[in-house]
Formats: structure tokens, C-alpha cells, sequence
């Protein structure tokens, strides 16, 4: 387990709970990434400036990283756009489908003991590692 | 005052997936691979993340659950309880997504920072795939609106029907009678 990094792992998720109390504390609302950016689509236009708020934040926090010295890398991808625009829309369709996210069910919803996000969390786990599985070392090299 | 907080529980959430690696899909797919166990080259830190994010977050929703929020009126917890047919294809869904690339959308919005074309194509499509979802939503909305519509008209149709074929009874003429009959059997 030579990639295992326990502590920055700890403290990164506290983190993530962390703003996630705050954000109910302050404003009522779980701290689904997904749903979140979800509601910009919607009808609503009165509580679009929360969101984009939150967004705003979110993308400030790697950029403040460089400011610092600890610039963030690309992250990797695979070489073809096909593939990264399917996944992508696979992401968007499947977390509205399903009501949430890594954060909106992973941490939020299991949090709140809520069998709906424990299940859903089992199944997109699962479903990812068996594409990783498929992709790494069955179709891929 | 909530769109400042907003912009700073943002910003927390950001420096948590920075610290963490979590903006980085190499570690995330480290973790799902599981078949790396065996080598010894799996990495397990998203297993620590959630650990530590669903400690934090579990005693403190327990701690503020019965209070309300302190700059808008009403919190806003999830009700459903239903683990049904949406739920388990829309995860499944997007599991097969995030194994595809490594990206989940809190990173991915994260990883725009770093100006890479893939992820502001990745980023676009998940808008796309939500926006369809939207649409796709509404539509199965009015096809059950249409499909009332068109029983009220079945219904209408076979009243004027009968009426026709009553009328045309009234003046024995055989070919409107026919005609009021199919109209009425549609």
C-alpha cells in the first residue's frame, strides 16, 4: 500500500464533514455536489445564488492552493474525449436519476443513517470498481 | 449572509478534496481498484475520507438537527425512505461513469481550477446529462398528462359516436350509421 495516505486522507475528509454541518447549520441544506449543481437547471431562480456560491468556493479552494505554493495538477485523464464526455454524462444523468453523489449519499445521506443512501452508495461503488476492474485489467494493460 | 456562508462551506469542501487527493482521479481509481489488493498497490485513502467525513458529519447533524438554520427560514433534510427503481439505476448509472474517468462532480468542479480541457468537457456533459434527466423527467410528466388526455377524447369521441349513430338511426341512412360506428369503436 505504497499510495496510502492516511493522515491527509483524515484530515481532508474532516474537512468535507465539516462543511457539511456548516452548510446545514447555516442554510439548511446537504451538501450534495450534485444536487447542488443540479438546481442551477432548474425553474427556480430565487435560490440560484447559494448554489453558485458554494460552486464559486469550491473551484476557489485548489486555485488558493497555487496561490500558496501546493499547486494542484491536472488530474489524468483518459486520452480519448469520447469516452470523458460518455462518462460525464453518465455522471450527470445517473446522480439525477438517483437523487445524489459520492457527497449527497457517501456522506451526507449515510450520515443521517438513511437506507436510501447506504444502498445507493453499495451500488455505485460497486458498479465503479467492477468498470475499473473491467478497464484496468481486462480490457486495458 | 447565506450566499457568504455558502461560498465559504464551499471553499472548506474544496480544501477537504485538495488535501485529501481526492482531485486527483489517480487516487480515486487507486482505491476502486480492487484487484490491486493482491499486489499490494491499492490505496485505501478514500476509505479514511469517508471515515472521517461521515464521523464529522454524523455528530454534527445529530448535534444541529433539532434547531433551525440560522440565515434562512427552514432546513431542508431528505425525506424519501424508499430505496426504489430510480435510486438503485440512477447510481448504478453514475457509478459506471465515475469508474470510466475518476471524477465524481464534486472533484470535477474542483479540477476545473486546473484549466484542463478533459475536465471542462467532463464537466459539460455532467450539465448535459443532468439537463437531460431534467427534460427526460418532464416529458414522462406530460406523456401521463397525454395519455389522460386522450382517454377523455376516446371517451368524447365515442359519446359524439353514438350520438351520430342514434341520428343517423333516426333517418335510416345505413352509410352515416356505419361510419358513426367505427368512429364510436375507436
Amino acid at each position: 500500500m505504497a499510495n496510502f495516505t492516511p493522515v491527509s486522507a483524515a484530515i481532508g475528509g474532516a474537512l468535507i464533514g465539516l462543511s457539511s454541518v456548516l452548510l446545514m447549520l447555516f442554510t439548511g441544506r446537504i451538501a450534495g455536489i450534485a444536487g447542488i449543481t443540479a438546481g442551477l437547471f432548474g425553474s427556480r431562480t430565487d435560490d440560484r445564488a447559494w448554489r453558485l456560491a458554494f460552486l464559486a468556493g469550491l473551484i476557489a479552494a485548489p486555485l488558493a492552493a497555487g496561490l500558496i505554493g501546493h499547486a494542484v495538477a491536472r488530474p489524468q485523464l483518459p486520452p480519448s474525449m469520447i469516452v470523458i464526455a460518455v462518462a460525464g454524462l453518465l455522471v450527470g444523468f445517473g446522480t439525477r436519476l438517483g437523487n445524489g453523489c459520492t457527497s449527497g449519499h457517501g456522506i451526507c445521506g449515510i450520515a443521517r443513517l438513511s437506507p436510501r443512501s447506504i444502498a445507493a452508495t453499495l451500488v455505485f461503488m460497486a458498479a465503479a470498481v467492477i468498470v475499473v476492474a473491467l478497464t484496468r485489467h481486462v480490457f486495458g494493460g | 449572509m447565506p450566499v457568504i456562508a455558502s461560498l465559504i462551506c464551499g471553499f472548506i469542501f474544496g480544501s477537504g478534496l485538495v488535501i485529501s487527493g481526492m482531485v486527483q482521479t489517480a487516487k480515486v481509481l487507486g482505491f476502486l481498484d480492487l484487484l490491486a489488493i493482491p499486489s499490494g498497490n491499492w490505496d485505501p485513502s478514500l476509505v479514511v475520507v469517508m471515515a472521517a467525513g461521515l464521523a464529522v458529519t454524523g455528530i454534527g447533524y445529530a448535534v444541529i438537527r433539532p434547531r433551525a438554520p440560522i440565515f434562512t427560514a427552514q432546513s431542508h433534510w431528505p425525506l424519501g425512505r424508499e430505496i426504489d427503481r430510480p435510486l438503485l439505476t440512477g447510481a448504478a448509472l453514475f457509478g459506471i461513469g465515475w469508474g470510466l474517468v475518476g471524477l465524481c462532480p464534486g472533484p470535477a468542479i474542483a479540477d476545473l481550477a486546473t484549466g484542463s480541457p478533459g475536465v471542462v468537457v467532463f464537466v459539460v456533459a455532467m450539465a448535459v446529462g443532468m439537463a437531460v434527466n431534467d427534460v427526460w423527467r418532464l416529458r414522462g410528466r406530460a406523456n401521463r398528462c397525454g395519455r389522460i388526455g386522450r382517454r377523455w377524447l376516446r371517451a368524447g369521441s365515442g359519446l359524439v359516436g353514438r350520438a351520430l349513430k342514434r341520428r343517423t338511426v333516426l333517418q335510416t341512412e345505413p352509410a352515416e350509421n356505419e361510419r358513426g360506428r367505427t368512429k364510436a369503436g375507436e
